[in-house]
């Protein structure tokens, strides 16, 4: 799969297209700021985009909005966002379309280059990987507000914020140490809880975790 | 041999007789003027042209005189007499000729030359004649002798009395110093407050000027908090990223190193990785991106997302308020969460962010134990610094057992 990378740090650059080529993905190109960045998708059209938040020339949000331009753009492009820290305004913004073949990530998951590469995969086939400190972050505040994530039981928060990071059912079931059947269970029943219609069960979780996001204060 | 004493006390009266010396001609310059236009009105009766001519010379001779008297203070007296804040623009239009008119330093200049110019002036000839007269009166027993017999008798009558004027004589020269010392000063003095401009005025310049350059050092201090967060986040913070994804490949790349080497890499790694997590939080204290590209209502809701309690934020917003503004709010609520989270003991937090006028009202309140004294804890207090730089006022209500609210109302327009 090829990808393309927009981080104007040229030595965190050089690490991530070492990364990316580890994970199986080639590295058209990259880029070191937002116009150059379209400007690489519009030219190379890959299946992923890799973009860091904060770029030249303004240094703030050139990352984010380049980000969207390329969903509206090419919805197929698949695109995680790298940042230094978590803005829930910058992820709300991201997932406020499609919530498919998006991600948001802290730089430092980088390090891990493994999960990272499995999340940027999953991405990239058209799922979700949201840093967990974001879901995590969105857990807490949704305790606050009147809806319907109150009637989930504690584990099934817990289940629905893995689920969020756009973890499968054999993924869950892997970071919370419990069964397989247990995991389809509990999601079973979130999707009661959060009267998701029973159709496409793929769609409802993308549903589930929008729901989730949709109460965040945007 | 001179003392030392003597050779400064004879410099000063030098300088002072210089100074009063100076002063006659321009003390008397607009006397001619004045006494020639009620002269000829008197004489002639014909007012309406000797009156108008003679104001008007005297009206524009008032700024030219008051600009000697400030050269003279300057050039012989070292005084620096403060120039009353010159009118905003500078073209000459009859609005500002008006307005020069109404300007009570106007009034007090001229009076200054007017009235208190003569009486200046003959103080200064009086001094002025002390060394002369004095000289003479000092020495007339010695050259008196000299004289014809009738000029003699006619200027000092009987011969003894020429010791009482050798006396009074030498009285006058020994007074000469102190005279001129205390005529030069009072004259400084009666300058410095009829020329110069007022004390209230003086004041609210000094105020104006500190007030000004005070919003200069908090723009300036803001400037550096962000030029440092964008050095540490372009600069320490990529490297030490691209570090622990240099470690991460290592061991994803070298599976079978040696189990001490293996050891040290995911020791390392683990380091490099809290070395981000330490230095972002502590980058993000100084000054988010977030908050200069999306404002407070973002910035903020970051920060409530980040509290390891529920918070519950609200920012009613309609525009955005200055960036010094919204730093200094932003601190509040970071510092006040802090607080929470470290002393309160908290299950819940609500920050409320609102615009009443033209402050904006920030307002954080938790459940928790109560007690925070704003006196005592040094986050309250430099809270409250933080707050007073930009004017703002920072309420701090904690009983024993809570619930704890901090207000800070800072001023939106000045």
């Amino acid at each position: 799969m090829r990808a393309v990378i927009a981080e104007d740090s040229v030595l965190l650059r050089v690490g991530l297209v070492k990364v990316l080529e580890m994970g199986g993905f080639q590295v058209a190109t990259e880029a070191g700021d937002g116009e150059a960045l379209l400007a690489a998708v519009a030219e190379h059209r890959p299946e992923l985009a890799l973009v860091d938040v904060r770029m030249p020339p303004g240094f703030t949000d050139e990352g984010v909005r380049a980000a969207v331009e390329i969903r509206r753009r090419w919805p197929g492009t698949a695109v995680v966002l790298l940042s230094q820290y978590v803005e829930e305004r910058y992820a709300a913004e991201l997932l406020s379309t499609n919530t498919g073949g998006v991600g948001y990530l802290l730089k430092q998951r980088v390090a891990d280059v493994a999960e990272f590469v499995a999340a940027v995969r999953r991405v990239a086939e058209g799922g979700t990987a949201l840093d967990p400190q974001v879901v995590s972050q969105l857990l807490l505040r949704r305790d606050l507000d009147l809806d319907p994530l109150k009637r989930l039981t504690p584990r099934e928060r817990d289940v629905l914020g893995v689920m969020a990071e756009g973890r499968s059912n054999a993924g869950i079931a892997q970071a919370l140490v419990v069964s397989e059947s247990a995991v389809a269970k509990h999601i079973n029943n979130i999707f009661a809880k959060l009267d998701l219609p029973t159709a496409d069960a793929d769609h409802r979780r993308v549903l589930a975790v929008l729901r989730f996001l949709a109460a965040s204060g945007t | 041999m001179i003392s030392p004493g003597l050779r400064r006390s004879v410099l000063r009266t030098r300088r002072d007789a210089g100074f009063l010396a100076a002063g006659v001609l321009p003390h008397l310059g607009l006397i001619p003027v004045w006494s020639w236009g009620v002269a000829t009105t008197a004489r002639t009766g014909n007012w309406p042209l000797a009156l108008p001519t003679s104001v008007a010379v005297i009206l524009l001779g008032v700024p030219v005189l008051t600009a000697v008297q400030r050269a003279r203070h300057r050039a012989l007296l070292g005084v620096v007499l403060p120039r009353p804040t010159p009118a905003p623009e500078q073209q000459r239009s009859w609005a500002a000729a008006a307005r020069w008119l109404r300007a009570p330093r106007t009034w007090g200049q001229l009076g200054y030359h007017l009235l208190l110019g003569p009486v200046l002036a003959v103080s200064e000839l009086l001094v002025l004649m002390a060394l002369p007269v004095g000289l003479a009166g000092a020495t007339c027993s010695a050259w008196a002798w000299e004289l014809p017999v009738e000029v003699r008798e006619e200027w000092f009558g009987d011969t003894t009395q020429l010791p009482c004027y050798t006396l009074g004589g030498l009285v006058l020269l020994c007074a000469i110093p102190w005279a001129a010392g205390a005529a030069a000063r009072g004259e400084s003095r009666a300058a410095m407050a009829l020329l110069g401009p007022s004390s209230a005025q003086q004041l609210r310049e000094r105020v104006d000027e500190l007030d000004q350059s005070r919003t200069g050092l908090i723009e300036a201090v803001d400037a550096e908090r962000r030029r440092i967060e964008r050095d540490l986040h372009d600069g320490t913070q990529q490297r030490l990223v691209s570090l622990a994804v240099n470690l991460g490949l290592a061991m994803a790349t070298q599976p079978d190193l040696p189990a001490g080497a293996r050891e040290a890499l995911a020791g390392a790694h683990l380091e490099a990785k809290q070395a981000i997590e330490e230095l972002n939080d502590l980058v993000r204290g100084l000054h988010p991106a977030v908050l200069e590209d999306r404002g407070l209502d973002a910035a903020l809701s970051g920060l409530a997302a980040r509290a390891p309690l529920p918070v519950r934020l609200r920012v009613d917003l309609e525009q955005r308020a200055a960036p010094a503004v919204e730093s200094v709010a932003y601190f509040v609520v970071s510092e006040a969460l802090t607080n929470v989270t470290k002393h309160a003991r908290a299950t819940r937090a609500e920050v409320t962010v609102r615009r009443v006028g033209k402050v904006l009202r920030v307002n954080i309140t938790d459940d928790g134990l109560g007690g925070a004294d704003a006196c005592a804890g040094t986050g309250l207090s430099g809270l409250a610094k933080r707050v007073g730089s930009i004017d703002g006022t920072l309420q701090v209500s904690s009983p024993i057992g809570g619930p704890t609210t901090v207000t800070a109302e800072l001023p939106c327009e000045r």
